[in-house]
């Protein structure tokens, strides 16, 4: 099984899109999972059918039994998360802010702190036309988003690990959820758009994920928006070894395609279609010598 | 007042209006913009300046292998699995440690102190003389966000200044909720497609929970935003302005320019904003 993250950095450049014309697009066997579980909206242009759901238990956080509370403090005292909230008699644990460390269980004098299992999310299951998704959705506002990308990339290589591909559409950002979306991966494909920020941010990313050793590929979506700053990211993959592999044009086709819920590269004849379907086949090229170096 | 603008989908614009915002307002008076966005910081390129680099620091253990005797007791503690108790030696696994000090208190023969370690950086920026600019920068690799957002709205506070507009990251977990934390009123930044509207009821969830109150800006608006506004309207959120699509705005920003700068007409259309946000967070 060859393992491909599809990330990017800067939010919004069009990993989404371009992970679901992949999965349209791609030869043999896949599983798809979508790790951005703060937002996930692969399962909107797949149209999945929901199998099973599995709870996601994030940490374990503190409770504090008011009865048994004394009030006397050393659990805010000591909790570097500023998670206790004091109240006219007892304390509180603030549930959003807790990570879990479980430092005020020792301190307390009395006893009244446990540990308390508590769910964050939920891991789901489903079936599409191109094979098995896994997806999740965070409680908004939760912490733990990195454990729950690892139990979503869990799922998909226990249920499918025979299968040929499995194709990762990758959070935003370079922290915790990206980290542990391209642990393990066999290549990134980073999506960038031409502009100062898209530049900026694909430096970035590209710093992270040489310290994992993936390959890594790169595709600007939306090149002719900015033929001068598409130039620049060109001319800095070159200068960094990276294969430009794909150039997306601005295409309304995408976001009525979009609206529509299915792959771009599903919807007709397109600008945007077109490329992508070049694209596709240059990466499947290279994914496959990656497969062969095994 | 504390305004934060945030999102849920990545690249709706959220930098875009919080960047035009601090521009057009301090023009009339002191505006502190803080970049919470600690893994893609891009207000810097908006606001190109001198800047003074601070470090983020957060404490990790060390531990002294000839007091320690092996225990166990710490890697027991740690629900982070950051430390491992071998027979002849411990591994701390920096990069899993979460800074709580557990390690340190239940360590029996005191083996255990904290040194700090860098995991990134807070710079400061002046590039307009009522415009100071905050930019929290998470050093590539490091998975900590939040002590770095934590760190960047701690040194804004300390400027002082009436206005402070915090742009968070996308997404709705710990790192949007620490940059929200606090916060009078929240601009949430959409794009009236599905991902964005589905993206947006999760932001307007964290809100709520927050109990911060809402406004929206639609932007990029291709005239097809009857099931946003719907959205809207039912969850009794204000429309606060709506930003058309248009090559020339997608330009303006690709670049590193500012819409308020390079087109000085949409000044107003941003002070109207900020207004509507006041009234939003019951300032007069």
């Amino acid at each position: 099984m060859i393992r491909l993250a599809v990330i990017s950095g800067k939010g919004g450049t069009g990993k989404t899109m371009i992970t679901a014309a992949l999965a349209h697009l791609f030869q043999g066997s896949l599983v798809l999972a979508d790790c951005d579980v703060d937002a996930a909206n692969l399962e909107l242009i797949l149209s999945p059918t929901l199998i099973r759901t599995e709870p996601f238990m994030g940490m374990k956080t503190a409770v504090i039994d008011p009865a048994l509370c004394v009030r006397c403090g050393e659990c805010g005292e000591h909790c570097r998360f500023n998670a206790i909230e004091y109240l006219a008699d007892t304390c509180r644990v603030k549930p959003l802010r807790c990570e879990g460390c479980a430092v005020c269980t020792y301190v307390c004098p009395a006893s009244a702190v446990t540990m308390q299992p508590r769910q964050t999310g939920e891991i789901r299951y489903s079936e599409t036309s191109r094979g098995h998704l896994v997806h999740a959705q965070l409680v908004p506002g939760a912490g733990n988003s990195g454990l729950l990308v690892h139990a979503v990339k869990k799922t998909a290589m226990e249920r499918d690990g025979t299968c040929d591909r499995f194709i990762i559409d990758g959070p935003p950002g370079t922290g915790c959820p990206l980290i542990s979306t391209i642990s393990g991966v066999d290549a990134v494909l980073v999506v960038t758009e031409p502009s100062v920020s898209g530049l900026h941010d694909l430096r970035r990313v590209v710093a992270v994920c040489r310290q994992f050793r993936p390959r890594i590929f790169v595709a600007i979506n939306r090149f002719d928006l900015d033929a001068f700053q598409a130039e620049e990211i060109e001319a800095w993959c070159r200068g960094e070894n990276i294969p430009l592999i794909g150039k997306v044009p601005f295409d309304p086709a995408v976001i009525r395609s979009v609206r529509e819920g299915i792959p771009v590269t599903q919807a007709g004849a397109s600008p945007a279609a077109q490329a992508i379907q070049r694209l596709a086949a240059i990466l499947e090229q290279e994914l496959n010598r990656v497969g062969n170096q095994r | 007042m504390k305004l934060a603008v945030a999102s849920g989908k990545g690249g709706t614009g959220k930098s875009m209006v919080a960047a035009n915002l601090a521009y057009t307002l301090s023009r009339t008076e002191p505006i502190s913009l803080v970049d919470c966005d600690v893994e893609e910081p891009d207000l810097h390129l908006f606001f190109p300046a001198p800047v003074t680099k601070r470090n983020v620091t957060v404490p990790v253990p060390v531990i002294d292998e000839s007091v320690c005797d092996r225990c166990g007791k710490c890697g027991e503690f740690c629900r982070y699995g950051a430390i491992t108790v071998l027979p002849n030696r411990v591994l701390f696994f920096a990069e899993l440690c979460h800074s709580c000090g557990g390690c340190m208190l239940v360590c029996p023969k005191k083996a255990i102190h904290e040194e700090q370690k860098q995991i990134g950086t807070v710079s400061f920026s002046l590039p307009f003389p009522d415009l100071s600019l905050f930019t929290g920068t998470l050093d590539t690799g490091s998975p900590h966000a939040v002590p770095v957002i934590r760190e960047a709205k701690k040194q804004a506070a300390a400027a002082g200044d009436p206005v402070m507009i915090i742009d968070t990251a996308p997404g709705t977990s710990c790192p949007v909720v620490e940059a929200l934390e606090g916060c009078d009123a929240c601009i949430l930044v959409t794009e009236s497609t599905p991902f964005g509207l589905h993206d947006l009821q999760l932001a307007a969830d964290v809100a709520a929970r927050l109990g911060i109150p809402a406004g929206i800006v639609i932007n990029r608006s291709d005239g097809n935003d009857e099931e946003t506004l719907r959205f809207c309207t039912d969850h009794d959120l204000d429309v606060m302005m709506t930003i058309p699509f248009s090559r020339e705005i997608a330009a303006i920003q690709s670049r590193g320019d500012l819409l308020s700068r390079a087109r000085p007409e949409w000044q107003k259309d941003f002070m109207a904003l900020f207004l509507k946000c006041r009234a939003l967070a019951g300032v007069d």
